[in-house]
């Protein structure tokens, strides 16, 4: 289907003000939309050129930082996690990556606000450990092959469970119950015998499967098969979420989530589709769970606490709510980074941090200042971002090595003041480039200006070493200043669905509109 | 969504759109019960509906006929959208019944009731706003859709298949009824208003009703579009369609209405054809009287 989202031009009357918005709405949407043309003008097979070949570079990541380990002793340059296993890694966001997709589904598509999601995660993880695990109180310990679908179907019950009483309520009031069903389901773990307590269950069973050489496939060292399995789960169930997306089913989803009444008296059975919502995200949360678990082999109730279903919350607002793609970024955002900066240097814990909030702010200064087309800005300051964040890490290494070596001496520092001095330089400079100038130039400036600032966000740790201490606890503080930033600043996330993003562009006309009446 | 009496436009992006024509060349699907005109095809009996100590609805009864237009009209207050409410579900009757094609509507969800064959707009426009025209109408069509997550997820169903083409063809033929389909691809909000009240009326007759309930569809239009409007309600009568239309415009109900009915407080005061409504003293007497505030109307 083509969407065509401009409107036939405004007559221009009314006050300068509110021209000004419409042209930069219309300017907006024009850039947005001739980039999506065009790409939707293209053959149907070049469309899915770019997604084949990000597909294989995923696939053959692991590989690659594998022989280059073995060949110079250190993975992949800059992207690679040298402290910790880079496979182990990339699984870790792939089973993020999965529960924001599931949770997209309640969130982002149905409208209903799940702070429980957990829950699901760990139903999907203990019903494969009780179901697989020799060691748990069950008599027979069944493979993995008939465990994963025990966890799906149980998880699936859960969400019916969780929903039929709770999806009559609304709003914060859906919130705050279904925050309680993840605390009930962790709890009930602790205090449940035949559920392990608070030491958990071990010996979960692997997928079944064997190498060349007869050695198991799925094992504990090498962990690129348990990516790959999660890689092939995600494009399975993101190509049945699409499907879903484009039926009766989401119609409905969308129709709820816009304006429930109404999609009742248009002949939605809402109870019943919201309730479909809550199955199928539980499912998906199942799935990943009971993958997690046989990959850990080992689990325990600590893993499933709050603070994980606000990060799969996280990574579904901060990608973009209601856009698939855009929350599998906000799960590489969630997990991937502390896992970069894991290891050099407890301090590095908070770099991350730093980095995201200083990217976040670049963009949402730039959209607040209006200075491009969506599309420019967030390319500029993505790819800006990216390689900031690629020359920190690098830089930011050697001059740690630097500081170790020499110890905190006062000239290292110095040196590194200077460098922050000149950064600090670059973006005034580089914002007034931007403001002096065409379109051209100023995605020049914005990508200069996150480049540098990113940049100096990654150092800072680097140099403030006395930053180190108490860095955890000021993670998901972090966390909740970004989300609060976000949710002011730019609600429909990094990488927004469409409809999202000209839903804000409209808000501000009318805005702009009221100031004029 | 506010609803401008004299201001049509501040949130679309056109402020005074033409006024569309009605294509009447287009057909739509009959109504599924057209039998006889002129039986009673939904009845309120004796409908009395409180709220705590107010009373909303005071023993109203009445009958629309079908394949006629009936008006509801009555002051401010006088419990006109709370009968939609009542007839759609929204609301239980605390007396009385509705009947509708035979069958009492009982506690019926408001699906239910939909399916079964009462559609209605809102007097606040309240569309989808994020979906395109094409998407909110195909909404009302997939009312008459079974299609659920089985049968879309793993798209193995002929019937989705069948269904989609259904819905989609469906919706096209009624924006195209209602005059515009050019616009089917914009999302709902950037529609102008008079596109989007349209677009309410293309949603219900998606959901294939034998009653059209249509809660001030003229409200905020200019005497142009009044009689654009009047003509595709008659358009929509002559297809087969029962309508109830409660509007305050009275040229436009004088001039579209077989028979009226007149509520005031929660009360039917008057009934009959537009001439005899005309010239009934309580209808003068409401309508010329002292308004009173009354504070029960739940639009």
């Amino acid at each position: 289907m083509t969407q065509d989202t401009l409107a036939p031009p405004a007559p221009t009357t009314g006050s300068p003000l509110l021209r000004v918005a419409d042209a930069i709405a219309d300017r907006r949407s024009a850039a947005m939309g001739s980039f999506r043309s065009r790409f939707g003008r293209l053959p149907t097979p070049a469309r899915y050129v770019p997604a084949a070949i990000l597909l294989i570079v995923l696939v053959l990541l692991p590989v690659w930082d594998k022989n280059l380990r073995s060949s110079t002793g250190s993975g992949i340059p800059v992207i690679g996690t040298p402290n910790t296993s880079f496979s182990g890694v990339l699984f870790l966001v792939g089973a993020f990556a999965l529960c924001a997709i599931g949770l997209n589904v309640v969130v982002g598509f149905a409208g209903l606000l799940d702070l429980g999601y957990v829950g699901f995660y760990a139903v999907g993880a203990y019903t494969v450990s009780v179901f697989g695990s020799p060691s748990s109180d069950l008599a027979t310990a069944y493979p993995w092959l008939i465990c994963v679908p025990i966890g799906i179907a149980i998880a699936m019950v859960a969400g019916v469970i969780l929903g039929g009483p709770t999806l009559r309520l609304r709003g914060d009031y859906l919130a705050i119950v279904t925050l309680g069903f993840g605390e009930i389901v962790r709890l009930a773990a602790v205090n449940t015998s035949w559920l392990g307590n608070r030491s958990g269950i071990s010996n979960i069973p692997k997928p079944p499967g064997e190498k060349a050489d007869g050695s198991k496939l799925f094992g504990v060292v090498d962990i690129t098969p348990f990516y790959w399995l999660i890689l092939a789960f995600i494009i399975v169930i993101l190509v049945l979420i699409s499907n879903l997306e484009r039926s009766r089913v989401g119609r409905a989803w969308l129709a709820i989530r816009e304006d429930e009444d109404a999609a009742e008296l248009m002949g939605v059975p809402t109870f019943r589709f919201k309730l479909w919502a809550f199955a199928i995200g539980a499912a998906v949360g199942g799935i990943s769970g009971g993958i997690f678990a046989s990959r850990q082999g080992f689990i325990n109730p600590d893993t499933f606490d709050v603070l994980t279903s606000i990060l799969f919350l996280a990574a579904v607002v901060i990608g973009g709510s209601g856009n698939k793609f855009g929350v599998i970024l906000g799960a590489v955002i969630v997990v991937y980074v502390p896992e970069r900066l894991r290891g050099f240097d407890e301090s590095l814990f908070g770099a991350w941090f730093v980095v995201l909030i200083v990217a976040l702010l670049v963009a949402l200064i730039s959209q607040r200042k209006k200075l491009l087309s969506s599309t420019a800005r967030a390319i500029a300051t993505i790819v800006g971002g990216l390689l900031g964040f690629v020359v920190a890490v690098s830089v930011g290494t050697q001059l740690h090595s630097i500081v170790t070596d020499v110890g905190t001496d006062n000239p290292t520092r110095l040196l590194v003041g200077a460098l922050v001095l000149v950064a600090i330089a670059g973006i005034v400079l580089t914002r007034l480039i931007g403001l002096a100038s065409g379109d051209g130039p100023k995605a020049v400036a914005l990508f200069l200006g996150a480049f540098v600032t990113v940049l100096l966000g990654a150092i800072a740790p680097y140099v403030f070493d006395e930053i180190g201490d108490g860095v955890q606890a000021l993670r998901y503080f972090a966390f909740g200043i970004a989300l609060i930033v976000m949710s002011v600043f730019r609600p429909q996330g990094l990488l927004p669905n469409r409809r999202r993003a000209t839903e804000l562009a409209d808000r501000k006309k009318e805005v702009a509109a009221g100031v004029n009446a | 969504m506010s609803t401008p009496e004299n201001a049509p436009e501040t949130n679309g992006v056109v402020p005074d759109a033409p006024p569309p024509a009605v294509d009447e060349s287009v057909d739509l699907p009959e109504p599924e019960a057209h039998v006889s005109v002129g039986e009673k095809l939904l009845e309120m009996r004796d409908v009395t509906l409180r709220f705590g100590g107010v009373t909303a609805l005071n023993g109203v009864d009445f009958a629309i006929n079908r394949g006629e237009i009936l008006g509801l009209i009555g002051p401010n207050g006088a419990g006109k959208t709370t009968c939609f409410n009542v007839m759609t579900g929204v609301y239980q009757p605390t007396d009385g019944e509705v009947w509708f094609d035979g069958k009492k509507l009982g506690r019926r969800k408001k699906y239910q009731i939909t399916r079964l064959g009462i559609a209605r707009t809102f007097q606040n426009i309240r569309l989808f706003p994020e979906m395109s025209a094409l998407e909110n109408v195909m909404v009302g069509a997939d009312a008459r859709h079974k299609t659920s997550v089985p049968g879309a997820v793993f798209r193995l169903s002929p019937r989705h298949f069948r269904e989609e083409k259904d819905g989609r063809d469906r919706a096209m033929e009624l924006l195209q009824f209602v005059g515009i389909a050019d616009q089917a691809h914009s999302s709902a909000r950037n529609l102008p208003y008079g596109y989007q009240r349209r677009l309410e009326i293309a949603r219900a007759l998606a959901t294939e009703p034998t009653l059209l309930c249509l809660d001030e569809p003229a409200a905020g239009f200019n005497p142009a579009e009044k009689a654009e409007l009047m003509d595709l309600i008659r358009a929509i009568r002559d297809q087969g369609y029962t309508v109830l239309l409660i509007e305050h415009d009275m040229r436009l109900v004088m001039g579209v209405t077989d028979r009226i009915v007149v509520l005031e407080f929660g009360k039917k005061i008057a009934e009959g054809t537009p001439a005899e409504v005309r010239d009934n003293p309580a209808v003068i007497a409401a309508y010329l009287g002292v308004p009173e505030e009354e504070p029960t109307d739940v639009a």
